[in-house]
């Protein structure tokens, strides 16, 4: 359909001169589905119809006691320090944002009074600034009154490089003000389109002025609020133990009506994804927890007559195989895969097109993740008004042999191919992980049958995720000619998620490796588009700006992806947990309650 | 005797300095980053990552760290954790409790079951007691504690539900109701660890008694018609203990070091499961603080197992 022809009807809409119904069914009619035709009319800038997740409790309290286990414990509790989202979960119980994301990835109001939208005047035409309301009324722990100068300390706090706040660039590049007691106003430097950063989800916790207003900076580690949070969340303070043990207990004047469901909360850290699993579901000491990395089969088997199950939330989590565009065995410089060097093998389209036809990503998920996976042939994954519909992707070993025999490579006397007296060898490395390793020798098998020799190697998780110039093994230098791992997608907006992979952004030695963009992709189109989505105010452009992203890296071969990834959790029978795969676990932890 | 030890503690000086330097040493050259989970966030640009390092230090070179290192710990400061941002000595100080609570429990069982049933089954010798005792031993220390941890698990929580297998700090009960369940969650842990020790002291005890119990001064008690009972304690016992007290004296700072397994499977908040989470995520001021105050009470045990020794044997003079 023609982009001219859906806006006006978006505007017909709007203007109420036609009605959802009948647009959705014309969407229908060319192949739509309704909830995306919904997300046309929600980008368009039509309020979306409320459906607020229900929520029967009828007074506060009476739940008794909630017990998660979160096999790795939090280590602190200030959500601007959170190094891991096991911290950002642990802090989120006492601190809360504007607004948190639902399970669809829309926004959820928590502090706010209401959403910023054109509408209500919240949204600037320019997409310079945004005004958020605050709900009168919320106090903090200690009875002192939630007021627009927390918000505005927040900011100070979190952007003053002193502080070392790992929330640094989500307050980068904009200036809060106070417009009055109860409203904020941000001021974008450029057009920002996604505005739903700052102060929301787990970067955008609010902290209290009036306890860390000495504590700003350099200081910023003496805090004794550090270590006893005082939010405005749902469950007051009571105890923590890095680690081990936060507990929490009701908090009598929390401002949602019937709100929290539970008593007490105990958050308790340690051990090991498949004892957790197993405390939940069969022997039912405790009643969540968190990230099931364990294999599909594994929990199936626990939840054979158990006292709870496996819970599913879908967000934008993609485990990929990436492709090095350099050379990583030749030095330039005191650089391997420098940018002066051109990959021997992988620079030819057809070799990376025919790799990408050696990933058995349904084998993989049968064997490996079951329910936890879908396949995908798309890096950008969600939310869905963001994902193309114009990628494919397929598993054929004669198609690639075929593809290979085209590109030059002949099948030499060891069944290797090889090409101008070279190999056909290519080193794979990943993170040192179970499913990573099983994916490593099911693509292994594949590339063998076609003639490719692969070299398997896994670095363990803590030197491959390190930034420590002096370590060859880590993701960013990628000293191989292909390497897997898994980039979450922490917010439901692909802004963050795909400007990595601009040119600009390449990582070399000059940056310390710490460009995001490791395969070194170049791309002028790719740059072009980034730079025209980040500055396209109207919404409808902008996803199709980052559809066409994604379709470039999908035609360059870029990544191959093996699975989109879901959030997998264990929850006992009776317990209701609000989760959303576009935010932390307890993001909406207000919600929680259990039937009885 | 006082000069003794005086000496013996200014002769621990230097070997201290010495492993403070290999450990640092080593932490600084092992790879890895405190802030590696910041790697995959979208939300944090690798610049914040590198600005942390920075501000901890972690880019300055290795001597300078650890002369910095020294000057802190000489003045009483454990150093910060990166990972938790406060204190070492706190966040050790909070896992002591259970650690001591735990493995020392598991050590008195251990020695309660090994000193009764060594003694035992050396008095005599292959008989049907000492035949099984001797096997049960060798089953003790061949099976690991993660293996016997798990099945004591799917045993006694899954299978019968009789005993919790996580470990909990904080039990919301008070007076009896409070001591009964910390008896009750501690029952797996302790057994799981306490049987490990036994099994393996258990020979140990048994063959230091038959090494004594052949003697010839041994045969004069006997001959002198005193009873066995005060023959084996006064007069055996006694002297097969020395070995024993070197066994039990270095197995003390395990007491206070935790044992990682174990921890790890009971969810246990001690000084091993700090140790290894710490490992884990390279929060070097952590692991260089647990392992050089181990290296201290290592130092510290090996001094009082020497004194003990002059008491047990006054013919082992102190000089």
């Amino acid at each position: 359909m023609l982009d001219k022809e859906l806006r006006s009807m978006i505007g017909d809409v709007k203007d109420g001169r036609m009605d959802r119904r009948a647009f959705i069914q014309r969407m229908a009619a060319v192949g739509l589905t309704a909830p995306l035709a919904n997300q046309l009319l929600s980008i368009g800038g039509v309020a979306m119809a409320q459906s607020p997740s229900p929520y029967p409790p009828t007074k506060r309290g009476g739940g008794g006691p909630l017990k998660l286990l979160w096999w790795q414990g939090p280590t602190l509790l200030n959500p601007h320090f959170a190094t891991g989202t096991k911290d950002q979960d642990g802090s989120r119980l006492f601190y809360e944002p504007l607004a948190s994301w639902d399970i669809d990835g829309n926004l959820n109001p928590i502090l706010a009074a209401e959403i910023p939208s054109t509408a209500n005047g919240g949204l600037a035409a320019d997409a310079k600034s945004v005004t958020w309301k605050i709900k009168p009324g919320v106090k903090w722990h200690d009875g002192k009154p939630l007021t627009a100068d927390d918000f505005v300390f927040t900011f100070e706090y979190a952007s003053d490089p002193a502080t070392a706040a790992v929330s640094i660039s989500t307050y980068a590049d904009m200036t809060v003000e106070k417009v009055d007691d109860l409203t904020i106003r941000i001021l974008f430097k450029n057009p920002t389109p996604f505005w739903a950063n700052a102060f929301v989800g787990a970067y955008g916790c609010v902290i209290p002025k009036h306890l860390f207003a000495e504590y700003k900076g350099s200081k910023s580690r003496e805090a004794p609020t550090n270590l006893a949070p005082v939010g405005t969340g749902p469950y007051t303070f009571v105890e923590f133990k890095p680690g081990d043990l936060v507990r929490g207990k009701l908090n009598p004047d929390y401002h949602m009506p019937n709100r929290p469901y539970f008593d007490t909360i105990d958050m308790k850290g340690g051990g090991d994804a498949v004892s957790a699993a197993r405390a939940v579901i069969q022997t039912g000491e405790f009643d969540f927890a968190w990230n099931m990395q364990v294999e599909d089969e594994v929990l199936l088997r626990l939840e054979k007559g158990g006292k709870g199950k496996t819970i599913y939330a879908t967000g934008g989590d993609i485990e990929f195989i990436a492709i090095n565009f350099t050379d990583p065995n030749t030095e330039v410089d005191g650089e391997r895969s420098s940018m002066k060097t051109k990959h021997p093998i992988l620079s030819d389209p057809k070799v990376r097109k025919a790799l990408a036809l050696l990933v058995d990503r349904e084998s993989v998920k049968k064997a490996i993740y079951g329910r936890a996976g879908r396949t995908t042939a798309n890096y950008l994954n969600g939310p869905e008004k963001f994902v193309s519909k114009n990628t494919s992707w397929e598993f054929s070993i004669e198609k690639a042999s075929k593809m290979l025999d085209e590109a030059g490579w002949k099948v030499g006397a060891d069944g290797i191919r090889e090409k101008d007296g070279k190999k056909l060898k290519l080193l794979y490395q990943t993170s040192t992980n179970g499913p990573r390793q099983k994916t490593q020798a099911i693509v292994k098998q594949a590339c063998q049958k076609a003639g490719i020799d692969v070299e398997l190697k896994s670095v363990v998780a803590s030197v491959f995720f390190s930034s420590d110039v002096a370590n060859p093994d880590t993701y960013s230098k990628f000293y191989s000619d292909i390497e897997e791992f898994q980039i979450p997608m922490t917010q439901p907006d692909p802004a963050l998620h795909m400007r990595r992979y601009i040119s600009a952004n390449v990582a070399t030695k000059e940056n310390k490796w710490q460009g995001p963009n490791f395969p070194r992709y170049v791309n002028k189109e790719y740059d072009d588009a980034i730079t025209a989505a980040e500055t396209e105010t109207d919404l409808v452009k902008r996803a199709a700006l980052y559809i066409k992203c994604n379709d470039l890296l999908w035609q360059d071969t870029v990544f191959i992806p093996v699975m989109h990834r879901l959030v997998v959790d264990a929850c006992a029978t009776s317990l209701k947990p609000v989760v959303s795969g576009w935010a932390n676990r307890t993001d909406n932890i207000q919600d929680w309650y259990r039937e009885a | 005797m006082s000069q003794y030890v005086l000496r013996r503690l200014l002769i621990a000086v230097p070997s201290l300095l010495a492993i403070s330097l290999v450990l640092f040493v080593v932490l600084a050259l092992a790879p890895g980053d405190p802030f590696s989970e910041l790697a995959t966030n979208p939300n944090v640009p690798p610049e914040v990552q590198a600005a942390l390092r920075a501000k901890f230090g972690l880019d300055d070179p290795i001597y300078l760290r650890y002369l910095h290192w020294l000057n802190a710990m000489a003045h009483g400061d454990w150093g910060f954790s990166f990972v938790s941002r406060m204190d070492v000595d706190t966040l050790i100080l909070q896992r002591l409790p259970a650690t001591l609570y735990v493995i020392g429990s598991a050590q008195i069982l251990a020695l309660l079951i090994a000193i009764p049933v060594g003694v035992y089954a050396a008095t005599k010798p292959y008989s049907l007691f000492d035949q099984i005792a001797n096997t049960l031993a060798f089953v003790g220390f061949s099976l690991p504690t993660f293996f016997t941890g798990i099945l004591f698990i799917l045993i006694f929580s899954v299978t019968l539900d009789w005993l919790p297998f996580v470990y909990s700090t904080d039990i919301k009960a008070t007076g009896i109701h409070w001591v009964l369940e910390m008896i009750r969650q501690a029952i797996m842990p302790v057994a799981v660890l306490g049987l490990f020790q036994a099994a393996s002291m258990t020979r140990f005890v048994r063959s230091a008694m038959l090494d004594v119990i052949r003697l010839d001064y041994v045969t004069t008690a006997r001959a002198k018609g005193l009873g066995q009972a005060k023959v084996i304690v006064k007069h055996v016992m006694r002297n097969a203990m020395i070995p024993v007290v070197t066994l039990i004296a270095l197995q003390m700072p395990a007491v206070f070091g935790g044992a990682i397994v174990t921890e790890q499977i009971f969810r246990i908040p001690g000084i091993g499961s700090l140790l290894i989470s710490s490992i884990l995520s390279n929060d070097t001021p952590v692991v260089m603080a647990v392992t050089f105050v181990f290296a201290c009470l290592v130092v510290l045990f090996n001094l009082i197992a020497d004194v003990l020794y002059g008491w047990l044997d006054p013919r082992i003079s102190l000089r």
